[in-house]
Formats: C-alpha cells, structure tokens, sequence
C-alpha cells in the first residue's frame, strides 16, 4: 500500500507571549519526505509541530492538507496524521499493552491485541507488555508511545517531537529503521531532534529556525 | 478493516479511565469516606435531637454530597493533562465533546454513583423515614451526573493552573446552587406531603441541559487547555 497526500504551509507565524518566534515561514510536504526542523532551544520547534497537527492556530498564515484547511476539516485531518510529543500519553495504571490498545483505538485505528502485543516487541519491549507502566523506566515508556507507530502504518503524516529522549542505542535504531521505512511506503515525517541520527530518506528538507 | 466508529471510540475512552480507576481505587474510597466523614459530622455537632436532624437530614446529605463530587473533580482531566493522555485526545478523529461525555461518564460511574449508593445509610443516621429515603436516592441519582457534568467544565477551565483546587470550587459552587435546592428540596417536599415529582422534574431539566451544554463548553475550554 502506498500512502499519499500534501501537507502545504503557508506564511506560518508564531508568537508565543510577546515574543515573535518564526514569521513568513512556508513549505511544502510530499509523499517520501522527511522534514527535519532544527534550531536552538526556545526557537519554536515545538509550537511549529503542534501548529502542524492543530493543536496550536498559527498567529498568521495557514496549513492545507491535499488543498483543505486543517482547521475547517480537523477530524479528516486527525485521521492523516500520527503525533508523537514530548508527552509520552501513557498512562501509569495501565500495562503498555492497555495502553497502545486504547491510545490507537481512540485514535481511529483497529488494533486487536495481538497486533498491540507484536508492535510492543518490534519495539523491544517483550516480557514488559503487561507490566504497569509506572514499573516502566523512562526510555521503555519512550518505547510503548513509540510503538503506536508501528500501528499507526496507514497514517501518511507522522508528526515528532524530540522521539529519540531517553532512548537507548538499540531503541534509536529501531525507530530509525521504522521512520525509513515509512518514508519507503509513501509516509511523510515531520521531526525535531538534537540527536544526531541519520535517516536515509528518497527527499529530505530541512527548516532552521531562529535564523 | 474500517476505522472504529464514534460509539467504539467513546466506549474506549470511558473504559479506560474506568479501568484505570479500578487500579487506583484508593481515589475512589477517600472520596466516600469524604462523604460519609462530613454529613455525619452534623449529628455530633447539632446533637442528638431527632426532629432536628429529621429536619436537616436531606439538606446536610446533599451538601455533603456536592462537596464530595467536587472533591473528585481535580482528577478529571489533571492525570491525562500531564502524562499527555489529553493531547491524543484532541488529536482523535471523533468530536472532543463526545470524548469529554465518555469521560464524565465514566468519573460519574466511578465517583458520584458510589456517593449515590451510601447516601440512604447516611440517611438513617438523620432518621429519615423509607419514602424519604427513596426520594433522596432518586434526587441523588438525577442530580450528581449534573454536578459532574458542570462541574467538569470548571475542571477544563482550571486545567493547568498553579492552585487550581480553590479557583475551581469558587467557580463551581454558585452553579452547583440549583442542583441543590431542588435536590434536597424534593426530600423536603415529599416529607411534607407535596410529592416530589416537580423537583424530580425540575432536576431531570437540568440534567438534560447540562447533557446538552457541558460537553461542548468543557471541550472548548480542554482545546485552549492544550494550546
């Protein structure tokens, strides 16, 4: 399956208490790209990702999906696209395998446990599926929020904010190996990170903010 | 495979906080010792005068009640505002009100329905006669889901904010004030031969509007919660 799609920005700006972090900033998405957003702490990464997924309005400026505003066809919209944040939205009291269930299916996306159980091990996480979360270390919970990926395969837009904190080295490179592989099926994403981790993928962009 | 509908993902949101509040069920039961803590502080401080206590029996029960349901509130939406749980929420391709019904629904499931069920035994404590009995548990049932419902619009508007608890009771007390008088006033009235059908009525009312209005005011507020 091949997933397809445009996400187009345009004349974006942010301002964020008085401060006027980004203006006039446009660009646009297809299928195979992956859009690395960089800059400095403070630069505006974070309200660029959630303006992309309309959980922020831009202060100016709009954003398309295929030609339509994202805001005047949100659930459409909702259902394209794929947010990981700084928030992992896992919650304690549950196993991670209750978690990835629930976050995918309020999501809109049919999981069985089955194939809850099998991203959890793509992730790295087999033995810890029905363990509480709250047992959980830090980088394992960045995993069951990381595996929501693995479901989330028919989602042409992936949205991430920072996803390699807390990972280790084997976990870097099993979501690395999952973000090239979505990029090879059609799927766009869009990423912060400070680490350095090379991903190869057929058209890449990159948006320095802050300059 | 087709995507899950509304219905399947309002019945995923209500079970998952009903689940997980079936592992932290210590929440749930020092909201009922609350409850049952408060309403009979009252007969150890007015004394043990039987017409008395008959006679503020209905009132007592129901401020105890609302204060209890209040009480819950911070819980609502705190635990998914910080772990993140919320974002995702916004982010699902369903209406938020609908979600934010789901999870009402399961709060009251799991905090006002408990209130309900010990409401008649703190009854006895003030004397109350069986019909009496009956109607302060009817009152209760049509009354609380109200409380939550308005009460969880207070909770979204609070979200986030550094000494939430207190701005949260003075915004939601005066708007719990009519859930109040007709809730303890159909005691009141059945006890006094009126029937209580009007104020039964009168609170069913207000549970069908607060059904209508509370989802969408409290998704509005949990969106510019999340901005």
């Amino acid at each position: 399956m091949m997933l397809s799609g445009t996400l187009s920005a345009n004349a974006l700006a942010c301002v964020r208490g008085e401060r006027r972090l980004f203006t006039d900033l446009s660009f646009t998405l297809a299928p195979h790209t992956l859009l690395a957003v960089r800059g400095a702490n403070g630069s505006g990464k974070t309200s660029l990702l959630r303006m992309l997924c309309g959980l922020l309005p831009p202060a100016a400026g709009t954003i398309a999906w295929n030609g339509n505003d994202i805001h005047s066809a949100r659930e459409e919209y909702c259902a394209q696209i794929a947010y990981i944040g700084h928030l992992n939205g896992v919650k304690d009291d549950l196993s991670g395998l209750e978690n990835l269930q629930f976050a995918a299916r309020t999501a809109g996306i049919v999981a069985s446990a089955a194939s809850a159980d099998t991203a959890l091990r793509e992730l790295g996480l087999n033995g810890f599926q029905r363990l509480p979360c709250k047992t959980l270390s830090q980088g394992q919970r960045r995993r069951v929020a990381l595996a929501r990926l693995c479901l989330s395969a028919g989602r042409p837009l992936w949205v991430l904010d920072e996803p390699f904190t807390a990972l280790d080295v084997a976990a870097l490179a099993l979501t690395q190996g999952l973000l090239e592989a979505h990029l090879r099926r059609g799927g766009m994403v869009v990423l912060t990170t400070h680490q350095d981790a090379p991903i190869t993928a057929p058209s890449m962009q990159t948006i320095e903010l802050g300059t | 495979m087709s995507a899950p509908g509304m219905l399947d993902t309002v019945r995923c949101v209500a079970g998952r906080d009903l689940l997980a509040a079936l592992r932290r069920r210590a929440d749930v039961v020092t909201t009922l010792i609350f409850f049952v803590i408060v309403a009979s502080l009252f007969p150890l401080g007015v004394g043990p005068e039987t017409a008395v206590l008959r006679m503020m029996g209905p009132g007592v029960v129901w401020v105890a009640a609302l204060l209890a349901s209040m009480l819950a509130l911070g819980r609502l939406f705190a635990g998914d505002y910080v772990d993140g749980t919320l974002e995702q929420l916004t982010l699902a391709p369903q209406p938020l009100s609908m979600l934010v019904l789901a999870k009402v629904a399961a709060h009251w499931l799991a905090t006002g329905l408990p209130l309900v069920v010990v409401a008649p035994l703190l009854g006895f404590q003030f004397d109350l006669g069986t019909d009496a009995l009956l109607i302060l548990l009817a009152s209760l049932l049509l009354g609380t889901p109200t409380l939550s419902l308005i009460g969880a619009i207070g909770a979204a508007l609070t979200l986030g904010l550094r000494g939430g608890g207190a701005l949260l009771s003075l915004l939601v007390l005066p708007l719990y004030v009519p859930v109040l008088i007709f809730g303890a006033g159909a005691v009141e009235a059945g006890a006094a031969g009126l029937g209580a059908a009007a104020h039964l009525s009168l609170l069913g009312a207000l549970l069908l509007v607060a059904l209508v209005f509370a989802p969408w005011a409290t998704a509005v507020a949990l969106r510019i919660a999340v901005e």
